[in-house]
């Protein structure tokens, strides 16, 4: 007896259809507000002259976490500045920034809701894991149908694929906190909300960082990955390179990236720690 | 024990059952189950069966237990930070176990504080503002609430601590800063968890002192938990015994060591219960000052004054006792004229024999609080007991 094969590819592809022609209206409108806030952000960057950003960016680097990291900051982007790579540098760094932005917003209530609701935590848990785990070009090709070749599809692969380790942070940062704590607000007459905003969430603080942290390295991963969409930026850089066979240059990019993620980590990093 | 004391917490047939049936434990319960039969037949825990007790207005009362007796359920019970599974917890006219939420809320601001065994600090919050915590919560006003927490601040000896984190504090420091928090709240009822377990022996004995000093001040019902029987007789006005959930017996430090109710009672006095072999000589202590028959009464009391006493035994040139004078009774006498003390005596006072049973004492000292008179054969005044010194003595037995 020959067991059909179940149509699960087709399944999945009606539903996008679907939803794609159902709710046009509603992810053109989010396209357009996104393109926007991306162009917003881009332009602000760009029309600072290059020294100008890179004495802000050192400065920044020097308060937060000290001169060493000041001075890599410097070395870094005048790199980048030197081999012609400064605005793609600027590309990505706005599709990071922006897909972490929207990636926290979501990540924090849904982390909180998971922390303090067992039936939500079961429910959200298995989410994670096939976000996480889903290879994350696969996330690009409904991008496209929704939102079109771009920026903006580049974003919503981009939050889907590095929102997991917020939440997960987060949900943790919570529940981490010791329960006589959680028993002395109680004792005390305190609120749910009291409880949230002047314990549960000061004290897990270090640990949602963290988890912001993992979020920004994610994101910049899948920025240049999502240069096969259409995304602008040092991805596309290496694309461009792939195509043509130039080492050279893939690497030059590549070396970008690589600055770009380092700087972004420590400065995370040292926000956590001057908590 | 005084019947008439207007009662602060009444607590009647408190049960809580862990586990998803709890019913059914307490119908096996009624039946006279015992916790083990019942864990074995229902796979539920019999935390607390059928407690009954009273917390007087402002009294100490301490309930004391091993680890396993229910003691920690009990307290959170009384505030419900557990749910209780039958009885009335009534503070006010207030039930606690039927309140709804918002209610509870309010009633565990306005009724009670509470001190936890490992402090329970907040770590991100510095001492002052940890010492707020409880105001905060009621929404006091910011300069308000700041005033009264430096003031219970200072009160725990903690000032200049204020801008100071719990970790840069010792344990004992720590523990002050969870009573200051406690006392800045002003609820009614003070709920003391093991407060002063996690500390060591001797930081432990200071801390004693000063709540029981804290507490002759502000005379704050207090509810007290402790597995430490020395801790108990040192700072119970009242104990309530717990045993596997049960109360056991419930009296005064003197009446459980004097009348133990059952021979789990008498085991876990046994240690102390050497005051069958102790006498009053062991807990004895010389006297700082006397006054001679030849004194007049300005010279009694200066002695008085200068040792801060308020009476001061009298003995004749052979140190034989003579009676006890009163700082009012010298007074008098220096009002009216008179050369000499005698006729001002009192003889309102006990006097017992060096081989006299320690615990024959406890009786002694419910009606007057002068210290008792040690006397030889030969009536010559040895020295004086002072209730604490009994207790301690005992106390001390036990940990031998």
């Amino acid at each position: 007896m020959e067991i059909p094969r179940i149509p699960l590819g087709d399944w999945i592809e009606s539903g996008l259809t679907w939803l794609t022609s159902e709710y046009s209206l509603v992810t053109r409108g989010i396209s357009r507000f996104t393109q926007t806030g991306i162009d917003f952000l881009n332009d602000s960057l760009m029309w600072l002259p290059e020294w100008a950003l890179l004495g802000l960016i050192a400065l920044l680097c020097w308060k937060l976490a000290g001169v060493r990291l000041a001075i890599g900051a410097v070395a870094g982007l005048a790199l980048i500045w030197n081999l012609d790579l400064w605005n793609p540098m600027i590309e990505t760094l706005t599709l990071v920034v922006f897909a972490t932005m929207v990636a926290v917003v979501i990540a924090l209530p849904v982390g909180i809701a998971a922390a303090l609701s067992n039936r939500l935590y079961r429910v959200i848990m298995p989410i994670l894991d096939f976000m996480q785990t889903m290879p994350a070009f696969v996330y690009l090709i409904p991008a496209i149908p929704f939102f079109g070749i771009g920026s903006v599809s580049a974003i919503f692969a981009t939050v889907i694929f590095s929102m997991p380790p917020a939440i997960r942070f987060t949900t943790l940062g919570i529940r981490q906190v010791p329960v006589e704590l959680i028993e002395a607000a109680d004792a005390y007459g305190a609120t749910r909300g009291q409880k949230l905003f002047k314990v549960q969430l000061p004290l897990s603080l270090p640990t949602v960082m963290a988890g912001i942290n993992q979020t920004i390295m994610l994101a910049l991963s899948m920025v240049v990955i999502a240069a096969m969409i259409g995304a602008d930026g040092l991805g596309s850089e290496v694309w461009r390179a792939i195509q043509r066979l130039r080492p050279g240059d893939g690497f030059e990019a590549g070396i970008a990236v690589v600055i770009l993620a380092m700087l972004l980590d420590r400065l995370t990093q040292s926000l956590r720690k001057t908590r | 024990m005084d019947e008439t004391r207007p009662v602060k917490i009444k607590v009647r047939g408190l049960s809580k059952v862990f586990g998803k049936h709890p019913q059914k434990a307490i119908e096996l319960s009624n039946q006279g189950m015992k916790r083990p039969e019942i864990l074995e037949k229902t796979g539920q825990t019999l935390g607390l069966s059928d407690i009954s007790f009273d917390v007087y207005e402002g009294e100490l009362l301490v309930i004391m237990g091993l680890s396993g007796s229910g003691k920690s359920t009990l307290i959170r019970c009384l505030n419900r930070l557990i749910e209780t599974t039958e009885g009335e917890i009534v503070i006010d006219g207030e039930n606690i176990p039927t309140l709804k939420e918002k209610a509870l809320l309010e009633c565990r601001r306005r009724h009670f504080s509470m001190v936890f065994q490992n402090f329970a600090l907040f770590p991100h919050r510095t001492v002052q503002q940890n010492a707020e915590f409880g105001l905060e919560i009621r929404g006091v006003e910011k300069a308000e609430r700041h005033k009264i927490a430096h003031d219970s601040l200072k009160q725990v000896g903690l000032e200049g601590w204020e801008d100071a984190y719990p970790n840069q504090l010792s344990g004992g420091m720590q523990q002050r800063v969870g009573l200051a928090r406690a006392l800045a709240n002003d609820a009614t009822v003070l709920l003391m968890d093991e407060a002063f377990s996690a500390l060591d022996p001797l930081i432990r004995k200071d801390m004693q002192q000063e709540l029981l000093q804290l507490q002759s001040k502000m005379q704050k019902t207090t509810v007290f938990i402790t597995h430490d029987l020395d801790e108990a007789l040192n700072i119970g006005d009242r104990i309530v015994l717990l045993k596997d959930g049960e109360v056991v017996q419930i009296g005064t430090p003197e009446e459980i060591l004097t009348k133990p109710a059952d021979d789990y009672v008498r085991r876990f006095i046994e240690g102390v219960d050497r005051s069958r072999i102790l006498t009053a000589e062991s807990a004895m202590r010389p006297l700082r000052t006397t006054a001679r028959e030849s004194d007049g009464p300005r010279t009694a009391l200066h002695r008085m004054r200068d040792h801060t006493i308020d009476s001061i035994y009298v003995v004749d040139r052979d140190r034989r006792l003579l009676g006890l004078l009163e700082v009012d009774a010298a007074s008098r006498a220096i009002e009216e004229g008179a050369d000499s003390i005698i006729p001002y005596l009192t003889q309102d006072f006990r006097k017992v024999p060096m081989d006299e049973p320690l615990h024959n004492l406890f009786a002694m000292f419910s009606e007057k609080s002068f210290p008792i008179a040690v006397i030889d054969k030969q009536e010559q005044l040895l020295g004086v007991v002072v209730k604490g010194a009994v207790l301690d003595e005992l106390a001390r037995a036990g940990e031998q």
